[in-house]
């Protein structure tokens, strides 16, 4: 069973509908008891990274997702799920964050660019993931944030785009990955990700 | 780098399109969700519907429209068109929509964009701004689909919808709308210019090269279209490629 985090942070809906396509395993669970069960955890989410923090520490899901992500299980993050496995954000003033991935969320520089990044952006691979099996360099996604990780463990990095400045927007290793840009609403790339990591997990 | 983004948009009636893709054999011509796909796998970067339902039960007609389409269409898209209330917004992107477009209901009551911005996040909160040359040289701000007239400067209302915490807007000129004749630049640009959100132009596309003085001259993000798509004038396979070798940035399906 693949499980979506329902932390309360946004719709979940249409990453359900994209893991559906290729598997009837997959549930919406915001159960701590619901992770050490799983065979694969997705973490979506939007909207602000403080107000997450608290609905995942709240609900105590952070140290059984941190344990599960650290003993190699399947993790996918995406968007705010991805921001949130950095050691801090700059959101709204200082917030921890999951600290599984060293760096810091900072944000786009406004006064010379739009922000939020907003539309499809290339994706230039640097690095190597089981789950982008069938992607290549170049890539478009589609991108929808406001703010940005700044990496320490360079070794995290797979992906990396422009907009204003250079960034990762996809990390991971081993049986983690997670993404700036939304999978399941970037068309085939996307959705070649998500299938790459369902059938991993259903193997 | 950041591409520029093509969007068909669909009139959507009781749930049923009643302006989308003419002349394609498709087993249900005003099915939201077969003129959705059509578009997502000719390469459209995003969709949107504008509801124009009248009827009572609009809201669980477009709720149901919206459910489909979510269903099957794997890029973003955004409904729009007689959204009032915090509530429609709530229930709009529950059902699966990315965002949510509101124009009249915005100006009525600017507090909406800054109360579902922080509810829902900007990025899901599309202002639609409907703007008329008037003789002084600027422009108005039209509501209820450009049939009432108000004193608002379109241009300080575009700033102002940016402050409150719009993520986007979506600008149509009222004078272009339907010519095909080509965008007005000025209207756009100096809007484009003004606000630190991406910008949608809309109304006066006739030819791809008016996509094309959008993008540049104009200086917007997006650009909107409804009937030179629909009656398969150009297709958005043909304006990418364009644009692409042009120069500007395209996502290529």
């Amino acid at each position: 069973m693949i499980t979506v985090i329902d932390y309360g942070m946004g719709n979940l809906r249409s990453v359900v509908k994209a893991v559906e396509k290729y598997t009837g395993k997959v549930c919406v669970s915001g159960d701590p008891a619901a992770i050490e069960s799983s065979r694969g955890i997705i973490m979506p989410g939007d909207g602000a990274f403080g107000m997450a923090m608290r609905n995942l520490r709240e609900m105590g899901l952070i140290e059984p997702l941190t344990a599960y992500i650290r003993d190699g299980g399947y993790f996918m993050g995406i968007c705010l799920g991805y921001q949130l496995l950095f050691s801090s954000s700059e959101e709204f003033g200082f917030n921890e964050g999951m600290n599984i991935i060293p760096g810091r969320v900072v944000k786009f520089d406004s006064s010379s660019l739009k922000v939020p990044h907003m539309g499809w952006n290339n994706v230039v691979l640097r690095g190597e993931s089981r789950f982008l099996d069938g992607v290549s360099s170049g890539s478009y996604f589609y991108f929808i944030h406001s703010y940005y990780p700044v990496v320490e463990d360079e070794s995290w990095i797979i992906g990396e785009v422009e907009y204003g400045v250079k960034f990762p927007c996809i990390v991971g290793r081993g049986n983690c990955i997670a993404t700036q840009f939304h999978p399941e609403k970037s068309h085939n790339a996307g959705l070649k990700i998500v299938e790459n990591f369902v059938r991993s997990v259903c193997l | 780098m950041l591409a520029k983004r093509i969007i068909p948009c669909l009139d959507v009636n009781n749930g049923r399109v009643v302006k989308g893709v003419n002349f394609i054999n498709f087993r249900d011509a005003g099915d939201p969700v077969e003129n959705g796909k059509f578009y997502d796998e000719e390469g459209a970067d995003e969709l949107v519907f504008l509801d124009i339902t009248a009827s009572s039960d609009r809201r669980s007609i477009v709720l149901e429209m919206v459910k489909n389409v979510a269903e099957t269409v794997n890029i973003p898209f955004t409904v729009g068109g007689g959204i009032r209330t915090i509530d429609d917004i709530r229930m709009i992107l529950e059902s699966g929509a990315d965002k949510v477009s509101i124009n009249t209901a915005a100006v009525m009551n600017p507090d909406i964009i800054g109360e579902s911005a922080v509810k829902f996040g900007s990025q899901c909160i599309l202002v639609a701004i409907d703007a008329k040359r008037n003789s002084g040289g600027g422009w108005n701000v039209y509501l209820n689909g450009g049939r009432t007239p108000t004193d608002i400067d379109a241009v300080a209302w575009a700033v102002r919808a940016n402050r409150l915490g719009a993520g986007e807007l979506l600008l149509t000129s009222m004078d272009r709308d339907g010519t095909k004749i080509g965008y007005d630049i000025e209207l756009t640009r100096t809007i484009a210019n003004a606000v630190s959100i991406p910008v949608i132009a809309s109304g006066g596309i006739g030819t791809k090269e008016h996509i094309y003085e959008g993008l540049t001259a104009a200086k917007a993000d997006a650009v909107l279209a409804a009937s030179i798509f629909h009656f398969r004038e150009i297709t958005i396979r043909d304006v990418k490629e364009y644009l692409r070798k042009k120069n500007i940035p395209i996502r290529m399906v």
